[in-house]
């Protein structure tokens, strides 16, 4: 939980996403590591599923490889363990699909994302109303206070009364999905933002970051000066993804929305 | 921590997996259905274009020769597959629709396996004045083109799926990635019991129809009840539309027949109580349910003769009645379903549909096991048309 909140010391803070697997286990390793030591402030840490809901058609495509490459949760869990050995210290939040974690076990999946390093988990498919059983199983083992956070997700279409029964409860942060859709870069950021995002400060003193169609430094900038974090997914994989260098690539990608959000 | 309005779990199954943005939506279609139910006019409504559209209440066929040939039990067949547009599943389509023109939305998403539910939702739509968009994997595409034809000509737009098996759990991501996208105007016309809390319990209600004319129907024309209701299961909506009619009397036997494809061994099936290896509790598109999946959770893919019934998750009320032992469930391979659809051809003059012949493929096994005295009730939830192409591939000279 500290982690988390020291990563929000500076904001806005810069959250990208990638997943473990794409291209390749290894560089995928490299990747988080040169977006950790080159600007981003959190990372949003993917697993993969073969099944992502609520995923465009850039990160589906790197998912599917991953798991076509032979990426597993075991695999996955051990990468973020090696992350921390090579001095990774910012938060690094593991980001995936409930059923996968099912089929691990909910303990020992939560334990072992523990033991590896991780700081907290975003589930796309976990509503507040399904997420009592993972939260039960967060604070288990370790008691509430020591419980790494389930990060909640709010919507432009979440109702009042609904943003505030999530937002009362928030751990960590806030994750705001920008717009109704799926993951994936938007032309444009929406002009109801700022009025999104003060419909949720209302509620909640937590730091609210958004995420969902952000693709550009440009956007990054017009988010951030609203926000206290920008989560930038699609994007992020699609550039490094597309690079002969992704390495390099991860370095230049993070300096530029670290720069931007200065 | 949740405040539905209807039980939005059959046990510790079902349940809402979906992201935020659809939640609200979940809770208003909840609302509307609950208020339509309790409405006389929407449900007198619902009943007239029940009668004057669909041509309810389908009949009850005694088959008499097929019951001859196999010498046990006296079997009957609900006649769902003359129903307009050739199967169940316009009773949950126009049902849904209906509860769409009430919430004010003015367009519908749905997917479809062997392009009933597709047909069923376009049929809906042009009927209501909705705008009607289906997604169905390239695949299912290939294998129901009289489906895609009649959808194309019903006015709605096809959208094919190219995305990990191209197949019927591909066609669901894909209209809830539009759901979610368009959600406020846009209401996804879930074709089986399966997804998030309220489908399973809404396409249950619209279906219901079915058991209760059933159920009705026995007692008139046979003065008894059934011994024992089958019917196939893919995600489930025809199997627990005429199990509902008779959940409640005890002694009615109920089985479900999922799609064995080559069989349980050779891992190529869509057999979710099947096979204890590959099917375990799980969750996906929206419910918690027996999923057929790999050690790391990713779903599996699956096979059938039968596009309908090629599905990896069965609808989360069924794992219940399965839990519980109200209701057994089996198998029958891509082999049994061909022989029995044929048999039903030469026997009773009726072309079934592939995935109501996996039903048809357990009266087969079934009937010859019973006495003269006894009656089989068979849910034949679809004609045969739609699979010609497919029968004639697999038959090939044969024939």
């Amino acid at each position: 939980m500290n982690r988390i909140k020291n990563a929000f010391k500076n904001k806005p803070i810069f959250m990208p996403y990638f997943p473990l697997g794409y291209p390749d286990l290894p560089t995928s390793i490299d990747v988080i590591e040169a977006l950790a030591k080159n600007g981003a402030d959190l990372i949003e840490v993917g697993l993969s599923f073969s099944d992502p809901l609520a995923d465009g058609p850039v990160i589906q495509q790197a998912t599917q490889v991953a798991l076509e490459k032979g990426i597993t949760v075991k695999k996955s869990l051990e990468s973020v363990k090696e992350l921390r050995n090579r001095g990774v210290t910012i938060p690094l939040i593991l980001m995936g699909y409930f059923n996968p974690m099912l089929a691990y076990g909910l303990e020992k999946f939560i334990h072992d994302a523990r033991e590896a390093g991780a700081n907290g988990f975003i589930i796309p498919d976990l509503p507040l109303e399904e997420a009592e059983e993972f939260e039960l199983a967060l604070s288990g083992a370790v008691g509430e206070d020591e419980a790494l956070p389930l990060i909640q997700m709010l919507a432009p279409t979440s109702p009042d009364e609904r943003m505030e029964s999530i937002a009362r409860t928030a751990k960590g942060f806030i994750y705001l999905v920008s717009v109704t859709g799926v993951t994936g870069e938007r032309r444009e950021i929406s002009d109801d933002l700022g009025e999104l995002i003060n419909r949720v400060r209302a509620h909640t003193s937590a730091p609210v970051c958004v995420g969902f169609g952000i693709g550009t430094p440009e956007q990054a900038a017009q988010v951030g000066a609203l926000a206290d974090g920008v989560i930038v997914g699609s994007a992020c994989v699609k550039m490094i993804g597309s690079s002969k260098k992704p390495v390099e690539t991860a370095k230049q990608f993070a300096a530029e929305f670290r720069g931007a959000l200065r | 921590m949740s405040t539905t309005l209807l039980p939005h779990k059959f046990g510790p199954y079902g349940g809402q997996f979906v992201p935020e943005t659809l939640m609200p939506a979940l809770i208003e279609l909840e609302r509307e259905f609950v208020s339509a139910r309790n409405d006389p006019a929407f449900n007198a409504e619902f009943d007239k274009l029940m009668a004057s559209f669909v041509g309810r209440p389908t009949p009850l066929t005694y088959a008499k020769r097929l019951s001859e040939k196999l010498g046990g039990a006296q079997i009957y067949l609900k006649r769902e597959d003359l129903a307009h547009t050739g199967a169940h599943k316009i009773n949950n389509a126009l049902g849904q629709a209906l509860l769409v023109k009430r919430m004010g939305k003015k367009r519908i998403v749905a997917e479809t396996g062997a392009g009933q539910h597709g047909v069923a939702s376009a049929t809906a739509a042009a009927l209501l004045g909705l705008e009607c968009v289906v997604y169905m994997g390239s695949v299912d595409i290939a294998r129901q083109e009289p489906n895609v034809f009649r959808m194309k000509l019903l006015g709605a737009e096809v959208r094919p799926v190219e995305s990990g098996t191209k197949t019927l759990k591909d066609a669901i991501n894909e209209a809830i990635r539009d759901w979610v996208t368009n959600v406020r105007d846009t209401h996804y016309l879930l074709g089986s019991a399966l997804g998030p809390h309220p489908y399973p319990t809404i396409v249950r209600e619209f279906q219901s129809v079915i058991g209760r004319e059933a159920r009705e129907q026995m007692l008139m024309d046979a003065g008894r009840l059934p011994d024992t209701v089958i019917a196939c299961v893919g995600g489930g909506s025809n199997a627990i539309g005429v199990f509902s009619g008779f959940v409640n009397d005890e002694a009615v036997e109920l089985i479900g027949v999922e799609a064995g494809g080559s069989g349980i061994a050779s891992g190529k099936h869509a057999a979710r109580f099947g096979d204890a290896t590959k099917a375990r509790v799980g969750v996906i598109h929206g419910t918690r349910t027996y999923v057929l999946q790999d050690e790391d959770g990713q779903i599996a893919e699956t096979h059938s003769v039968s596009a309908g019934l090629d599905y990896a998750a069965v609808g989360p009320e069924h794992a219940m009645l399965r839990d519980t032992e109200r209701a057994f469930y089996t198998s029958a391979t891509d082999e049994e379903a061909l022989n029995a659809f044929q048999t039903l051809c030469h026997t009773e003059g009726i072309i079934p549909a592939l995935e109501s012949s996996h039903a048809i493929a357990e009266v087969i096994k079934k009937a010859p096991t019973m006495r003269k005295d006894q009656v089989i009730l068979v849910n034949l939830s679809g004609r045969g048309d739609k699979d010609l192409n497919t029968v004639i591939k697999e038959l090939g000279t044969s024939m």
